[in-house]
């Protein structure tokens, strides 16, 4: 057996026979939802049943399923077993009306943590190692979800949940944790506390494997992590809606996150036309779950944007690599026929070390054109001389047209004054529709 | 000599240099001396104060973006010609000014020179005319 792989039959599966697999799964799930009182009307009333697919291209003309049908169906409408079944259910904090809840039968949960357990042992997590978890737990399942992952794979496992730093850092010299899952920001905490009490995370710890995910990052910034603390991270991938972390990882390769294929079907739809985009396009996430049986969600919008990268990984796996996210659909804005995504154009400021972390994106209409400007903030000042601002004004243009292919009008601004709403700060702002 | 000049860029927007002026006086710095170059986008404020560190401290801490540039700063008495002299002086010995500004009080000015040759400018300052700050 292949050490490099947790199930090698699965995880190496040729693409036809997988394609066969979900297929079967496929007409399984539509089965299963069809016993939800959601899928019942929307799917029942529609004529639709598991005979209707025969191919998987045939999903495509089954409806979409969103976040509102979620909410609009609390706590249990898409529930497709007896109550009696489901033995946990995780819940979205939901700031606005209705939370969304997912529920889970014992089945749901098996398979949940087995995924989890796929992912860290294709990193070259074994049971020989000590796993500590700084997620929360409770509602949110990076906390449950890696937790039982991790058991399953036999690795010893430290649950040590959010928060207090120093204790953090005393379980890991004192239980010699070797793998840590946290959440990007958390990281750096982590590292800043250890310098502050002069401990060095490279001689003083175990460490050796860091599970990053959760919040949106960049790669400089992972690097950035791997070299502080002298270990290899990895992008991890989840939602709540799809059980939680488990969807896609990154192999050793660190290009990509496989997303298993053997529990959901992948499909990047344009979110304005809802129509499929060729791999390698950016496009919104649409999931279908293969192997849920309280809860099946067929053609879920994610509202995360992302890319099918093309072409097979050298690491022998054929699940496919879907990039590492590039921002929400709903923030997506098309100018001149061009859709352009904010991630696009945080990723060229973010390669000025002269600016800030803020900007603004404002599209609004001038004469007969649709105008692009892009507010940014400067870091600090770091020269004295307005012809050199100027220059990095018309190089920051320059590299967004680029990117783009549309030419913004580009402005720096002072820290702190971009427009924020509850403390988050607003990145596209279209006046086109108020005229 | 040389002395500290702290540049402020500023965003072209009302009320924004009235922003300065008001944090610097909360802190009770006064400005000894300043002026504001301007493009269609934005402006620089280049400014004296007593108080550097402590004026930088405080423009950073209200989100102003800042930096620190040595300039020369001259005495000269305020009567006509005599900047001209001085600055006859540089032109002959190949120094071009960048920027200045001056600010005048009764019988004296103060002169704020930034250089292309900082070190020459001063050199050629000190030779000719003692009065330099
Ligand atoms: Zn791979």
């Amino acid at each position: 057996m292949d050490e490099r792989y947790f199930q090698p039959e699965i995880e190496t599966m040729g693409r036809h026979d997988l394609e066969a697999l979900q297929l079967r799964r496929l007409k399984e799930s539509i089965g299963a939802a069809l016993r939800s009182p959601f899928y019942r009307t929307r799917y029942g009333g529609a004529g639709i049943t598991p005979d209707s697919i025969r191919t998987l291209d045939d999903l495509r003309r089954l409806p979409f399923t969103t976040k509102d049908d979620l909410r609009g169906n609390y706590p249990f409408g898409l529930v497709a077993v007896p109550m009696d079944r489901v033995v946990r259910l995780h819940s979205s904090s939901g700031t606005t009306g209705n939370p969304t809840v997912i529920c889970h039968s014992r089945h749901d949960l098996d398979c949940w943590a087995n995924r989890v357990a796929r992912c860290l042992y294709m990193v070259g997590v074994r049971d020989t190692d000590v796993f500590q978890n700084t997620s929360g737990y409770g509602m949110f399942t990076g906390g449950l979800g890696f937790q039982y992952g991790a058991e399953r794979l036999g690795a010893l496992t430290v649950p040590a949940a959010a928060g207090n730093t120093v204790r953090q850092i005393k379980f890991i010299r004192d239980f010699g944790t070797t793998v840590i899952h946290a959440i990007p920001s958390y990281v750096f905490r982590l590292y800043e506390v250890m310098r502050e009490s002069g401990i060095s995370p490279q001689t003083d710890t175990r460490l050796r494997t860091l599970v990053i995910g959760a919040e949106p990052h960049t790669e400089a910034q992972r690097r950035k992590i791997e070299e502080s603390l002298g270990v290899k991270a990895y992008n991890s991938f989840g939602m709540s809606e799809m059980s939680g972390p488990g969807v896609a990882f990154e192999c050793p390769e660190q290009d990509g996150l496989h997303i298993w294929e053997d529990s959901y079907i992948v499909e990047i739809i344009d979110p304005q036309t809802l129509e499929p985009v060729p791999d390698g396009g950016i496009g919104e996430l649409v999931l279908t779950t293969l192997d849920r049986e309280a809860m099946p969600l067929i053609r879920y919008r994610t509202r995360d944007l992302t890319r099918i990268l093309p072409g097979e990984c050298p690491c022998g796996r054929t699940h496919r690599r879907i990039d590492r996210i590039k921002g929400r659909s709903d923030d997506m804005f098309i100018v001149k026929g061009v859709n352009i995504f904010p991630m696009q154009i945080e990723k060229i400021l973010m390669q000025f070390r002269e600016l800030g972390t803020d900007y603004l994106i404002t599209v609004d209409t001038v004469g007969n054109n649709d105008e692009v400007m892009v507010e940014v903030e400067l870091g600090d000042l770091f020269t004295d001389d307005y012809s050199q601002l100027q220059r990095l004004t018309r190089e920051i243009t320059r590299q967004l047209k680029d990117e783009i292919l549309v030419t913004p009008k580009v402005k720096l601004v002072d820290r702190g004054t971009l427009p924020k709403t509850d403390g988050k700060a607003i990145r596209v702002k279209d006046l086109r529709n108020n005229r | 000599m040389t002395i500290k000049q702290i540049t402020v860029f500023l965003e072209n927007k009302t009320g924004r240099l009235n922003d300065v002026a008001k944090v610097l006086g909360a802190n009770n710095i006064n400005m000894l001396a300043f002026c504001i170059a301007e493009t269609v986008d934005f402006g620089l404020m280049r400014l004296i104060v007593h108080e550097v560190d402590k004026a930088v401290d405080v423009l950073r801490d209200a989100g102003f973006a800042v930096i620190l540039t040595d300039v020369i700063a001259i005495h000269c008495d305020n009567r006509p010609g005599a900047l001209s002299k001085i600055l006859e002086s540089l032109a002959e010995n190949d120094i071009f000014i960048e920027y200045m500004y001056a600010f005048a009080q009764s019988e004296r000015a103060d002169v704020i020179i930034n250089p292309n040759d900082l070190e020459k400018c001063v050199r050629i300052l000190e030779e000719k005319h003692s009065d330099i700050l």
